[in-house]
């Protein structure tokens, strides 16, 4: 009889197992294009750490290619210290920028330089005008955007080397590119990598392909900043709980002990 | 009015003016008699208990921050996840709570319908639990709506357009809901407000369904009835142990979404702000609606798709009296048990059909699944308990769980 029951029960487990699985798999799925071309990055894993050379090599590509066009509003100076910049890196970095304050005692707003507690200024100052440089086209902003898209890093990669020549007989607007990754195939962003399209502070060779994997790298620090927090505080945790369970489980076994 | 257990002075005093020494004892002391082959599957009643008090506490913190205002929403959870201390933790816990809440109570319904939880005298018990199923789900689509994203403003205009099907008052109704003419800054101040109410009603539905419990008492695996105390074990400490063991599973669990994978269960749409002009491709709701999600979908009529959604869980307050058969436990019942899983696995399909756009042979395959869904109890419920010979019931759980010779003795 119980024999039935503990097969019963374990039959419940593995299907209601298998329900959550595959509801929250073909939840997560979906979106369209080819695969996408899957990187080894460092946060990747239950124990993942952003690489710090890489995460400022992506902040430099950000700043130098992507800041022309892309805000990345979520983001303060003072977060660069969380990847390596030291306080006087990351001031110096500030002080290369604006910011607008006031308004003071006459009424006037007035700008002064950026300090750690400011938003990397956008590059323009409304979507409006954001549209106007940009043949229509809005670029959005990219502080969530390795959350945003299915396959997160992985996308940004594959989509910054995704440009391609159109196949025969597929038609491309006036000013748009092909990239088989962006949903439509048609997207408004020229190819902004280059191989030497910059120069790396730390030597590291510029090819677009590096870039590429930097500045995802980068992104994916930007949308979730606390992911070395949550990181170590997940493996106390666990091992506080796992500890915690099976102590449970001997306790419960103590008492059980006389009842069969 | 006494209470054996009460030995301090000051407990003494406290009482005979209010008597809650005793009222905890009867209620998961060592004067609540509980089944004594109780499985772990009757431990998801109170790891949902758990998972409401988690999302309450939780909840209260986010609410500390949270800005309910269409233009700020959107950036004050950006505000919880990387300025407030811990933030990121509560959301976290909030969001990834909220999907196991949902799997601990399909459980917890599951070990119902299998077992026979639902027939005489737990009917009432039964009902109370659908109408916390149904304030559960009303309190995760409004706090879906909550952080403003492209999914929150887009299921929440899917969801709430349903209410326009309702014949003559259906544009009146829907106007109100929105406090609008679309979903929009009103529908997520009212949405917001109703989502801090909606717990607090949940948790005093709780403690009618436990009111009823301690009343009509457990069900257990064999689905028979107590018939002396040998069947039966005090609640502390056997059930308070065992519990905490099944607390500690459910927490491994959380943690694990929570700190290693905690975006799976949402949609990277929701990291966009909400925009009225854009659609995404295809809105999908969270997890644990698909299945009803596909029942909406599976009747081309709007008013029919609606009928048949809330059908599907009204349905539910009936399967007292569909089920005809004598026995409660499914483990009995050789025909049924075999019913059961194909019902399961027909619940399955119809989650996939749920996440996948309503196109080609979805749209068949979710209209066989939803009519399935529905014969399971009208047709199957009846007729198998009417004709099939159910095996024989042991003579009590006492010679069930301690065998033969024990249970002799106990007569």
């Amino acid at each position: 009889m119980s024999v039935q029951i503990i097969k019963n029960a374990s039959r419940i487990f593995a299907v209601t197992a298998a329900l959550v699985l595959t509801a929250t798999v073909a939840a997560a799925s979906g979106g369209g294009g080819p695969a996408l071309k899957t990187q080894k990055w460092s946060f990747n894993g239950p124990m993942g750490t952003y690489d710090r050379a890489q995460v400022q090599r992506g902040y430099q590509v950000y700043s130098e290619v992507c800041a022309g066009c892309h805000s990345l509003k979520y983001v303060r100076f003072g977060n660069l210290l969380d990847i390596g910049f030291s306080e006087a890196q990351a001031k110096a970095v500030a002080a290369e920028y604006e910011a607008e304050d006031g308004p003071d005692d006459d009424g006037e707003m007035f700008m002064r330089p950026a300090r750690l507690s400011d938003a990397l200024p956008a590059p323009f100052a409304n979507d409006k005008a954001a549209r106007a440089s940009n043949n229509g086209a809005l670029p959005p902003d990219l502080s969530l955007i390795a959350k945003a898209r299915v396959g997160g890093a992985d996308y940004v990669y594959t989509l910054l080397t995704g440009y391609s020549d159109a196949p025969a007989g597929h038609e491309v607007a006036e000013g748009m590119e092909y990239n088989a990754w962006f949903p439509g195939t048609q997207i408004a962003m020229a190819p902004p990598l280059s191989d030497d399209g910059i120069e790396y502070v730390d030597g590291t060779a510029a090819t677009a392909d590096q870039q590429a994997k930097d500045v995802g790298a980068f992104l994916m620090w930007a949308a979730e900043p606390k992911l070395e927090d949550r990181h170590r505080t997940g493996l106390k945790t666990m091992i506080f709980l796992i500890i915690l369970t099976i102590l449970f489980w001997l306790v419960k076994r103590r008492v059980w002990r006389d009842a069969h | 009015m006494s209470n054996p257990g009460v030995t301090n002075q000051v407990m003494q005093w406290v009482e005979t003016r209010l008597p809650i020494f005793s009222f905890i004892n009867h209620s998961v002391g060592t004067e609540y008699p509980t089944p004594r082959n109780l499985n772990y599957w009757w431990s998801l009643g109170s790891i949902a208990g758990v998972a409401l008090v988690l999302q309450i506490v939780t909840g209260i913190v986010l609410a500390m921050h949270y800005v309910p205002h269409a233009d700020m929403a959107f950036e004050s959870v950006e505000h919880i996840m990387r300025d407030v201390n811990y933030g990121w933790m509560m959301r976290y816990l909030h969001s990834n709570g909220a999907s196991l809440f949902f799997v601990a109570v399909y459980i917890h319904m599951f070990r119902g319908l299998y077992f026979g939880s639902y027939k005489a005298p737990r009917e009432l018990l039964w009902w109370f639990g659908i109408l916390i199923f149904l304030a559960m789900m009303a309190t995760a689509f409004m706090g879906y709506v909550l952080p403003w994203g492209q999914m929150s403003f887009w299921g929440a205009t899917v969801i709430t357009n349903m209410f326009t099907a309702i014949p003559i008052v259906g544009e009146a109704v829907t106007t109100w809901l929105w406090g609008g003419y679309s979903v929009a800054g009103p529908t997520l101040q009212r949405f917001f407000s109703l989502h801090y109410l909606l717990p607090f009603v949940i948790f005093a539905l709780m403690f009618i369904h436990l009111w009823a419990l301690h009343t009509s008492k457990s069900n257990n695996p064999l689905g028979i009835d107590v018939k002396s105390e040998k069947d039966t074990l005090p609640f502390h400490p056997y059930f308070t142990t065992k519990d905490l063991v099944g607390f500690g599973v459910f927490f491994i669990i959380l943690a694990y979404w929570v700190f290693f994978n905690p975006n799976y269960m949402g949609h990277p749409d929701n990291y966009i702000p909400a925009n009225p002009l854009v659609t995404p491709a295809h809105i999908v709701p969270e997890w644990y609606f698909l299945p009803f999600y596909a029942i909406l979908r599976a009747v081309p009529d709007k008013l029919g798709g609606v009928a048949l959604m809330l059908g599907a869980i009204l349905i539910l307050f009936v399967i007292p009296w569909l089920d005809t058969s004598r026995v409660r436990s499914a483990t009995f019942r050789p025909i049924y048990s075999k019913f059961f899983w194909i019902f399961v696995v027909n619940g399955l399909i119809l989650g996939w059909v749920g996440a996948n756009p309503a196109e080609g042979s979805f749209i068949l395959i979710g209209r066989i699944a939803t009519a399935y869904y529905f014969a399971h109890f009208i047709l199957v419920m009846p007729i198998v308990g009417w004709f099939e010979k159910p095996k024989p019931l042991p003579d009590s759980i006492a010679a069930s769980v301690l065998g033969d010779d024990t249970a002799k003795e106990a007569k």
